[in-house]
């Protein structure tokens, strides 16, 4: 760390900060107790129900503490809210905007709401419509507009009335990666010019990219500082297996059972590990990597930096999966195309959603659908899943068309929905007793298999609680719980652990690389860059259209320069679409 | 597969009945209609105000006065002093209609020459002023044939099937239909939609089940929502408000599952058309408010344009309540109830086809 002559001041002071929602309930933040400073982009990180956007909403005024202060600019957002509303501009999840408005008539409301008027105010509209690239479509409602441009305008009007603080609660949320750099670029511009941005992710990746972050996790922040001094304590702890030969999810198994590596994931050919102490080497030999393999020092990350301050990765082994027989397929379905989409096309009225797209999928593969929202991933999703009917073209599963909807077909399917779709008022028990019973469990063997998910899972503790008032990395582990139950031949897991802590992660995608090894085939979509890094291949889809297809290596090596040798995977989507829109 | 329907049935159960503001919402709309309903939706006259300018002054007119005032009509009689007077009070709303007793009636009675009186009524509450009215006819003529006044032709009443004009009798059996219309759309509309929102529809799409069996998941639990809610009704009906019930107990159990039959098909057509609870909700409203209007609760249907009458034939709650008047009131058998019956099942089976057909293509 540089001396404290030469850093900024301080804009925004928290101290000892609790926020309870009810008077006797669970403290959402837990003391806490920190500085952001002028000029910088300060990111709060960490996973949904973290306390991130408890904390920017008390910030502006929105929540009041239950105990401790904050000061912005000096301001008491209780005491002066008045003052602080001409100095904050304060950016929602799903960016606040009237999506029945023109683009023009939302930044005038928000003129109007700030006060802003006359020269200024035109002045600073027309600036911020240049500023953003928006100029083109004013005319346009705001609900029309890509997910991209939402965001810019949502930025645009916040920065209306020229706010010294920005507060901005999740902007990065579901946008591709271009638009996500494009909107990096015009925030730095802004703290550049002294303004103090607060930004806050559950995207480790992007958080790599502020000045300071502070690491949250159950109302608290665990650890802070600036993203680089995080990652370089990390340095010679985090490793590359490549070379592998043979399978690289057993080999991952093994290392994450082994003592001297703290945590693990799949990327791409290569296996990555997190080292507990660095210099203690795992034994290549004992993981059986083949003769091939050798360790690579990988330039460290920030997520290991917040896996370690977790206290590590949840382990190797999938419970879920030892349980599970192998999977055998009806001798007449191709094993090499489990899943096949054939020339699909989805049109609604005049919209092309997706347009002539075709893949297979292999028994025991994970084959990952890669994409911002929008860009037609759900549909193709649901295309195959026999949710949606398909303009032309065919969608068939195991060598049956689903929409015309054989019940004994889709007995071989388990699917869990987007943000974990369960009966929130149903029970945990009452929910596992019903996803069983509606694929044909019953009586000794239903209370079993039940049984037998509560211990896998840990659920026991929440048998009786209302699906509703888990904490999210259980309900992610109920709904595949829920999902795995009948034993399926086949599993579509459509954004499966958006929002979930990277351990949780870890965890789910343990199981999911366990039942593939059972030869479950498994078909995944996802916005995370380095989770399509898990997948054997993935397909990106951009604009209604897959305009790639290979394994993850594949992808990067068709991008990579003498510039820029290793690509990472977001460098490679980024390219892909590039050449794509040209 | 029928143990796979016992799964969904009992789920929609569950998250009906599993928390509490699920069970208020089922109960507190019957406990709080049923003990509104029968004081608030009656359209006797009672306790109203009688405005009376007497010009007359002799003894005839004193004793037509001590008449009106015994009766249950009008607690209270005013006495105006002149034209101007009984026009505010019109005017205010002070009174629904005054009495006029011109100068010469006791002389005319006694001389046995007709004797006009005058009454002026308030025509914003043409109704209740109308009732009120016939109570003042009513004892005005009595007293003038006793009088051995203008003989007339005797004209005796008798009330069948309601003989004390009972307006409770009729708001209750009706009831019975309406809160069960509430319940059972709730139920079936609302609920397919918040499985939409929530995402757990797609689930049950992904399933095994087929769409017949999704739907009577969701319509059988309706039916039972109405059969439950309307014999609650029909026992308070019976046992509290004291309305007689002198028909089938069979067959109101039998008018009610065909009645929630033919609304679940209702219900499930709006879910079909509906992405959000809102829609729904709002489809909801916009059927139950034609239906109730329709079905010659509020107003006969003779009365209505031809048009409106055919439109009637198809609403449900046009033959229900009919059917639930007979079976407590008339002593309904089953050849009695049947051509309320039948039209009952027609519709239901009609409905049920079309949201089927509306749940497999919105699949599609």
């Amino acid at each position: 760390m540089t001396g404290s002559s030469q850093l900024p001041p301080v804009t925004i002071r928290i101290r000892g900060l609790v926020k309870r929602f009810a008077p006797q309930g669970a403290e959402a933040i837990k003391n806490v107790t920190t500085e952001m400073r002028w000029g910088q982009i300060t990111g709060l990180v960490g996973p949904d129900g973290a306390g991130k956007s408890t904390l920017i909403r008390m910030m502006a005024g929105l929540l009041h503490p239950t105990q401790g202060e904050i000061r912005v600019n000096g301001l008491d957002p209780r005491a002066q809210s008045g003052a602080l509303r001409e100095i904050i501009g304060y950016m929602p999840q799903k960016f606040g905007l009237y999506e029945e408005l023109s683009v023009m008539e939302n930044l005038s409301l928000y003129a109007d709401l700030r006060n802003v008027t006359g020269v200024e105010r035109d002045q600073g509209i027309e600036s911020l419509l240049h500023f953003t690239d928006l100029a083109r479509f004013t005319g346009r409602p705001a609900g029309k507009l890509s997910g991209g441009m939402k965001q810019k305008l949502g930025l645009a009007c916040s920065l209306l009335g020229s706010p010294k603080v920005l507060l901005l609660d999740e902007p990065g949320v579901g946008i591709d990666p271009i638009s996500r750099r494009e909107l990096w670029k015009m925030v730095r511009k802004l703290s550049s010019t002294g303004m103090t941005v607060v930004w806050s992710t559950a995207y480790l990746d992007e958080a790599e990219l502020c000045d300071e972050v502070r690491l949250m996790a159950h109302g608290e922040i665990k650890a802070g500082g600036p993203p680089r001094v995080l990652m370089d304590r990390m340095r010679g702890r985090s490793l590359r297996i490549t070379g592998i030969w043979g399978n690289r999810r057993a080999l991952l198994g093994r290392a994450l059972a082994s003592p001297q590596v703290m945590d693990g994931v799949i990327q791409g050919s290569s296996v990555r590990i997190l080292l507990r102490q660095a210099g203690e080497l795992p034994c290549l030999e004992a993981l059986q990597a083949g003769a091939g393999a050798s360790l690579v020092e990988a330039p460290p990350r920030l997520e290991d930096a917040f896996i370690s301050i977790l206290g590590g990765g949840p382990g190797g082994e999938s419970a879920l999966a030892a349980q599970l027989p192998l999977v055998e397929l009806p001798p007449e379905v191709d094993p090499h195309a489990v899943i096949r989409a054939h020339r699909l096309t989805k049109r609604f009225g005049d919209f092309t959603a997706t347009r002539d797209v075709s893949f297979t999928v292999a028994r025991g593969e994970i084959f990952g659908l890669l994409g911002p929202n929008g860009a037609g991933k759900s549909t193709i999703f649901k295309m195959k899943c026999g949710l949606l009917k398909p303009t032309s073209g065919q969608a068939t599963v195991m060598g049956i068309d689903l929409t015309s909807s054989p019940s004994k077909a889709r007995q071989r399917l388990g699917y869990m929905a987007q943000k974990f779709s369960l009966y929130k008022q149903l029970s945990v028990g009452q929910n596992l007793e019903f996803f069983s019973g509606i694929y044909g469990l019953a009586g000794e063997v239903q209370r079993e298999k039940i049984a037998r998910m509560v211990e896998l899972f840990n659920l026991r503790h929440y048998l009786d609680s209302p699906a509703d008032e888990l904490p999210l990395g259980f309900k992610q582990r109920l709904a595949l719980a829920c999902a795995v139950m009948h034993e399926p031949q086949i599993l579509f897991l459509d954004e499966p652990t958006s929002g979930v802590d990277p351990v949780t992660r870890r965890e789910f995608w343990n199981h999911i690389n366990g039942v593939a090894e059972k030869g479950v085939t498994v078909m995944v979509t996802t916005h995370f860059m380095d989770e399509a890094e898990y997948c054997d291949r993935i397909g990106i889809v951009y604009r209604g259209e897959l305009i790639a297809l290979g394994t993850p290596d594949q992808l990067k090596e068709r991008v990579a320069s003498p510039g820029n040798p290793d690509p990472t995977m977001e460098d490679a989507f980024i390219r892909l679409v590039r050449e794509a829109d040209r | 597969m029928l143990e796979r329907l016992v799964q969904l049935i009992r789920k929609e159960l569950r998250t009906i009945l599993g928390n509490k503001q699920g069970r208020l919402l089922l109960i507190m709309p019957i406990i709080l209609q049923t003990a509104l309903f029968p004081f608030a939706a009656t359209l006797e006259v009672k306790n109203c105000t009688l405005m009376i300018y007497n010009e007359d002054g002799g003894a005839a007119s004193l004793e037509l006065l001590q008449r009106l005032a015994r009766t249950a009509a009008f607690t209270r009689i005013v006495m105006a002093h002149g034209d101007g007077e009984m026009r505010e009070a019109l005017d205010g709303q002070k009174v629904m209609l005054t009495l006029r007793i011109p100068p010469e009636f006791s002389r005319r009675l006694l001389s046995r020459e007709p004797a006009p009186l005058q009454i002026i009524m308030d025509g914003r509450s043409s109704n209740s002023a109308q009732i009120a009215s016939g109570y003042v006819t009513q004892v005005a003529n009595g007293y003038a044939r006793e009088r051995g006044g203008v003989p007339r032709a005797t004209i005796s009443q008798r009330n069948l099937y309601n003989p004390n004009l009972d307006f409770k009798w009729h708001v209750l059996p009706s009831l019975v239909a309406i809160i069960t219309t509430i319940g059972c759309l709730i139920v079936t509309a609302l609920s397919v939609a918040r499985e939409r929102e929530e995402g757990t529809f797609d689930q049950l799409l992904v399933s095994p089940l087929t769409p017949a069996y999704i739907m009577a998941g969701k319509g059988v639990p309706g039916v039972l929502v109405a059969v439950a809610q309307g014999s609650f009704i029909a026992l308070v009906a019976r046992w509290i408000y004291g309305v007689p019930f002198s028909g089938s107990i069979l067959l109101l159990i039998i008018g009610m599952v065909c009645y929630g039959l033919a609304l679940a098909g209702i219900g499930l057509f709006i879910s079909s058309l509906c992405q959000t609870q809102q829609q729904a909700f709002l489809g909801v409203f916009s059927f139950m408010v034609p239906a109730v209007m329709l079905s010659g609760y509020v107003a006969p249907l003779e009365n209505m344009p031809m048009a409106l009458q055919w439109v009637a034939r198809l609403n449900p709650l046009s033959y229900f309540i009919p059917l639930l008047k007979g079976l407590f009131l008339k002593g309904y058998g089953f050849a009695q109830a049947w051509p309320d019956l039948w039209p009952l099942v027609a519709i239901a089976c009609c409905t049920l086809t079309v949201a089927l057909g509306m749940f497999r293509r919105h699949i599609a």
